[in-house]
């Protein structure tokens, strides 16, 4: 215990440590708050296929050379966040084939341009980086620090003050058209919510672990909560928890990052149906 | 004037005709029932008068002041709801958002009028419990309880007694029935039973394969060759 305290400290001395603590924390908070909604909605894969359309713009934003990259993820992002997620129920593709689709396509693409154009000497370890977020969180810069501490509190702002419409079109968007409720604002809102969210967490955990961070936050809530409200906190907490949880561990056995963070809530999700099994829904 | 005037519509989708030549009122305080076969066109009339989709032709008119986000809907459940997480409060509330402001709280007002709706459809007792965990006739209760929320006026109500059992079919009918007849709300109601809508409803519209078969008073579709034939047909089943 003695020890495990020493390295801590150790580590909190350097800034980036610190910054990645920030962030990791900020940016659960903030992807946890949509979960529930995009599990509801069946779109758990969104963040999969969204992440991997930022891995293609990635990609094209390297090859252009591009000093700041994220001029050209986040608006690509944004774009195919409304595609899949405004466009409704009329689609000719509809929502998990539409998000198979764009998930698979964007990832060759995106691995294709990189090995067409090389411009780095180790594009295996950068792919792994971007799909992974091994180290990205460790190398954070204090612009994009501020950018994220900014980017989430405008997520969290948005989602306070639209809270009961959020609940309102998740729950029935039929109704909620039928009583003047504006529901394709509001859908286009989260999906433009959803994007920056993943652009945000790509930094963290890398593209491939994103849905995790997303979904099994919102899942292991509902395993034991009832309402909508205590479900939306209890996963906020959970993410939390769980992030600061998964980043210290991954100082302290120097283990990757984004899958030390899964890993813990994915323990976190079969503890929460253990919870649920014996309260038998009775919170 | 009336409450809703529906004058020569034609409905149906990317210009492909449902139904036409519909013109019907419904005044303050009416119990209009619209049977038809599958497929007739019932439920593109209910998301027309709702304006979800526009008539291809005619139009709808709305008096007595009544306006567009003031018809209070029953739709018929979704796929998402059967593993919602939220308590019955919740989605009661939820009702009261066309008629409230901007940010994260529902006013004491709106909670209060809330209450009194699920006091007057006898589920207040479910305030605290989850949507998804209860019984058929409870959820439609609370979605009701929900549509008062939105309405003092007029309820659309689409298939309110699908899925249910036989007594939770008639506590139904019986408390939309105290609705219309004792809180004077006007009630519009989709239905393929025309047993029940012989017996509840004040006015019948019999929509037929694209076009309307029967307007007008229950009493005088009771008294019609189409409307005996139907009831007729349908005793026979039961």
């Amino acid at each position: 215990m003695q020890i495990m305290i020493e390295k801590l400290s150790l580590y909190f001395q350097f800034p980036f440590v610190r910054y990645a603590l920030i962030v990791g924390v900020l940016i659960s908070l903030s992807s946890s708050l949509l979960g529930v909604t995009l599990v509801l909605k069946r779109f758990s894969f969104i963040g999969d296929g969204l992440s991997h359309v930022a891995f293609g713009a990635i990609a094209i934003a390297t090859i252009l050379n591009l000093s700041n990259n994220m001029v050209l993820v986040v608006p690509i992002t944004v774009l195919c966040g409304i595609l899949l997620l405004a466009t409704g129920q009329h689609t000719k593709i509809k929502g998990d084939a539409a998000v198979a689709m764009l998930s698979v396509g964007s990832l060759a693409i995106g691995y294709l341009l990189l090995n067409l154009f090389s411009v780095s000497a180790n594009l295996a370890g950068d792919v792994c980086a971007t799909l992974f977020g091994s180290t990205a969180i460790l190398t954070l810069t204090m612009t994009e620090v501020w950018l994220c501490i900014g980017m989430s509190l405008l997520v969290i702002a948005v989602f306070l003050l639209f809270y009961r419409q959020i609940f309102a079109v998740t729950f029935d968007e039929t109704f909620a058209k039928a009583t003047g409720t504006k529901a394709n604002i509001y859908n286009l809102l989260i999906a433009v919510i959803i994007s920056v969210i993943i652009v945000l967490a790509m930094n963290l955990v890398g593209s491939l672990l994103i849905s995790a961070l997303v979904i099994c936050p919102a899942l292991s809530a509902m395993r034991v909560f009832k309402s909508f409200k205590s479900v939306i906190l209890c996963s906020v907490v959970i993410s939390v928890v769980c992030t600061a949880l998964g980043i210290l561990l991954a100082i302290l056995i120097s283990t990757p990052v984004g899958a030390t963070i899964v890993t813990v809530d994915i323990i976190t999700f079969g503890l929460f149906s253990l919870l649920g099994r014996m309260t038998g829904g009775k919170i | 004037m009336a409450l809703l005037t529906c004058q020569d519509l034609a409905l149906g989708y990317e210009g492909k005709k449902v139904v036409e030549n519909l013109s019907f009122s419904v005044d303050s305080g009416d119990y209009l029932c619209v049977v038809g076969e599958n497929g007739s066109g019932k439920s593109t009339l209910i998301k027309t008068l709702l304006k979800l989709m526009p008539p291809i032709k005619g139009q709808i008119l709305t008096g007595d002041g009544l306006k567009q986000n003031e018809i209070g809907y029953l739709p018929q459940q979704t796929e998402v709801q059967k593993d919602f997480p939220a308590s019955v409060k919740e989605v009661v509330l939820s009702g009261c958002l066309n008629r409230s402001g901007l940010g994260p709280f529902y006013s004491s007002g709106e909670k209060k009028l809330a209450l009194a709706n699920m006091e007057k459809l006898g589920i207040t007792n479910l305030a605290k419990r989850c949507y998804r965990e209860l019984s058929g006739g409870q959820q439609q209760r609370v979605l009701l309880a929900r549509a008062l929320c939105a309405t003092h006026k007029l309820l659309l109500l689409d298939e309110p007694v699908a899925g249910l059992d036989p007594k939770a079919t008639a506590d139904m009918y019986q408390l939309i029935e105290k609705l219309n007849a004792a809180d004077g709300i006007t009630v519009i109601m989709i239905s393929h039973d025309i047993g029940a809508a012989a017996r509840y409803a004040s006015h019948i519209l019999h929509i037929g394969h694209q076009k309307p078969l029967f307007y007008g008073r229950k009493t005088d579709y009771t008294a019609s060759e189409l409307g005996r034939a139907f009831c007729l047909a349908k005793g026979d089943e039961a």
